[in-house]
């Protein structure tokens, strides 16, 4: 099976820091991939360079088996990546509706906004992602860490992504909505999506991802089926940059 | 997540909420209405008059129609000090355009019909040149909008200083000067006509928006909230129009046209003035500006980036273009203004638009554009100029000291952002 993402020997440097050295991790549909690492570790950089925010000094991406040139945020989107910030990236003195169709309105035939099309949009899938969402009129701002999350998944998911990326999902959320998160990354799963999910909880990861990508300083330590390390393993990998010994 | 029932039974909402009014906009035309009264007063009736009514709107449109354009750029997080300078020098270009370039350079003669249409078309091109110069500086250069616009608040004042050599350049081409204000108006048939035309616009835009929303399957608001809200439309645009055509035009002066005509004036005859041509383009402006503001991607990616620039970059928007953009429009309006101002009085002068960029700048922030950016509205910044400049010419009909007038627009301006930092405070940071 031809993997979904694969990116290859990725390098990048800024101002003499390598930030990312020589990585390559993959994806494949229907999986979770995590990458783990300590904050610095490389990880957000990695992805970002996936998500169009950075562009890398060397290596390649291949999306499908073919490469592709990513460049910006659009040239991902273009290439069915779509991205959940760790900040959210959310307008907040704009509405809910406005969020989600960032960059990508729907307009009239005289290429006005079509606002009351785009927030009986945004009703349906909020419906689905967070049924006890209603404020679509108020600025972001206003709304609650969890409503927050939703608008960023919903955001993801509403253009038909074939490949998520997860910053820290969890971080600023309660046991219910972490829950729902979860749940949710199950059902796109299921769908086929491939994930890559960052995170600096090792349990919720164990939990969530098929493989793990650990990375220290930069560089790609190991990656891992789940089921064939233990959490001390990973926490040994985080720590130490030292690879498992793996029972032959 | 089965409590359905809680959100859903709305509680019971205000009669603003209800007809979707923005209190903060109520605030400033109570303020608005309070200037004018206490002016009316300590004047003894004098301020509230058509005639001084007439004379306020057209000494508000020139910095009225930049204040729309400064709300995109502070929304954007920069700022436009150059703005009095770029419209000086657009004035100097005109007026070299019009009295010199075309007539005798290009041989059109004196009094072609093409004039001034030719040079108010290099007067807008020309300050969309300059403002899109600033905007490449901010956005691809990088260079701080302060610095590029207090460089250009220099360069642009003594550009304008070059291309006429300091001199006085006039009198202007008699057509362009009909965009001045008083030399310019509808007469009343007209006035009346555009009064009736703009309120069927208003509440059919109004009522459209309505059935936009029930075809979503969204709920609008209650018809009697929409129905007194197109009510309240009518009234203020034919309560206004009526006002200005109460100003009568002098009977000297129509004895003059009349006589000038070779015909002699009958007995009892009078004309209004209507209104005058400078405020239906800022009428034109405010529309524009709006629906770019509210119904186009440009204005949503303007409110976005100022909003969270780092999320809008990410979202795929092209912050640099964009600050581009925003800067040429200012620029675009400028140029404008400097039709406004120059016909208004009729010849370009070298001190032209001094200090306009306080003007401006001012009229946007009391009209509730925030420096932190992503927040600010077209018609407040309207309404702000407005009341600037009531203050300003009230102040200068009571017998105010000059330096008392500028202390006290000066500390207006202060509070007004004072009492909106406190109005954000206590509504939830919504503008």
């Amino acid at each position: 099976m031809t993997p979904l993402v694969e990116m290859k020997e990725i390098s990048i440097s800024f101002g003499g820091v390598q930030a990312v050295d020589r990585v390559s991790i993959d994806l494949y549909p229907g999986e979770v991939v995590g990458l783990l690492g300590h904050n610095g570790a490389g990880k957000s950089t990695l992805i970002k360079i996936l998500s169009g925010a950075y562009k890398a000094d060397s290596g390649e991406i291949r999306i499908n088996g073919k490469p592709v040139k990513i460049e910006s945020p659009r040239d991902a989107r273009d290439n069915s990546i779509e991205t959940i910030y760790q900040t959210l990236a959310l307008a907040d003195n704009l509405d809910a509706t406005a969020n989600l169709f960032l960059g990508r309105e729907i307009v009239t035939a005289t290429g006005m906004l079509n606002d009351a099309k785009m927030e009986s949009e945004t009703r349906k899938i909020m419906a689905r992602l967070n049924p006890n969402f209603r404020k679509l009129q108020e600025p972001v701002s206003a709304l609650s860490g969890g409503q927050r999350q939703s608008v960023a998944i919903a955001r993801a998911v509403y253009f038909n992504a074939r490949i998520l990326i997860m910053d820290e999902p969890t971080a600023a959320l309660g046991v219910h909505e972490t829950q729902m998160v979860a749940e949710l990354i199950q059902e796109l799963k299921a769908q086929g999506l491939g994930i890559f999910l960052i995170s600096h909880d090792t349990r919720e990861m164990m939990e969530l991802c098929d493989r793990v990508s650990v990375m220290k300083n930069g560089q790609l330590i190991d990656t891992c089926r789940v089921e064939d390390v233990t959490e001390d393993d990973i926490l040994s990998m985080i720590i130490m940059g030292k690879k498992p010994e793996k029972a032959a | 997540m089965t409590d359905t029932s809680t959100a859903q039974t709305a509680p019971k909402r205000s009669l603003a909420r209800t007809l979707e009014l923005d209190t903060r906009l109520l605030g400033m035309i109570g303020a608005f209405a309070v200037v004018c009264i206490v002016f009316n007063i300590l004047t003894g009736g004098q301020f509230l008059t058509p005639r001084n009514i007439f004379n306020l709107t057209i000494q508000t449109v020139s910095v009225a129609i930049m204040a729309t354009g400064m709300v995109f750029i502070i929304v954007t997080r920069h700022i436009d000090l150059s703005v009095g300078s770029v419209l000086a020098t657009c004035s100097a270009v005109m007026a070299m355009t019009q009295t010199v370039v075309l007539p005798e350079t290009l041989g059109f003669g004196l009094g072609n019909p093409l004039t001034p249409w030719v040079t108010i078309l290099v007067g807008l091109i020309v300050g969309a040149i300059i403002g899109g110069f600033h905007g490449w500086l901010v956005g691809y250069m990088g260079i701080p909008a302060f610095i590029v616009t207090l460089g250009g608040l220099l360069v642009w004042r003594n550009a304008g200083w070059y291309i006429t050599n300091g001199q006085t350049i006039g009198p202007l081409d008699p057509t362009f000067q009909t965009f001045g204000g008083i030399g310019g108006t509808l007469g009343a048939t007209g006035s009346w006509i555009f009064a009736a035309l703009a309120t069927a616009a208003a509440v059919g835009t109004l009522f459209s928006a309505r059935r936009n929303k029930v075809a979503h399957g969204q709920t609008p608001k209650p018809f009697w909230a929409e129905a007194s809200l197109a009510g309240l439309i009518a009234a203020g645009i034919f309560g206004f129009v009526a006002l200005l055509n109460a100003y009568e035009v002098p009977s000297r002066v129509l004895e003059r046209e009349f006589s000038a005509r070779g015909e002699t004036m009958p007995e009892g005859f009078t004309a209004s003035y209507g209104l005058p041509i400078s405020v239906l383009l800022l009428i034109a402006v405010a529309v524009i500006m709006t629906i770019v503001a509210r119904r186009t991607r440009l204005g949503r990616y303007i409110f976005a980036t100022g909003g969270n620039p780092d999320a809008a970059e990410l979202s795929g928007i092209n912050t640099r273009m964009l600050t581009v953009k925003v800067f040429a429009i200012m620029g675009v309006l400028c140029a404008l203004s400097a039709v406004v101002a120059s016909a208004r009085l009729s010849f370009h002068s070298n001190d032209i638009g001094t200090l306009d960029e306080l003007r401006v700048i001012a009229a946007a922030v009391i009209g509730g554009t925030a420096l932190s950016g992503g927040l600010g509205t077209i018609h407040g910044a309207i309404l702000g100029a407005l009341i600037m400049q009531s203050l300003q010419s009230g102040m200068a009909m009571v017998g105010v000291d000059a330096p008392f007038q500028n202390i006290v627009v000066g500390a207006v301006l202060v509070i007004a952002v004072l009492i909106d930092i406190i109005y954000r405070k206590r509504t939830g940071g919504k503008g």
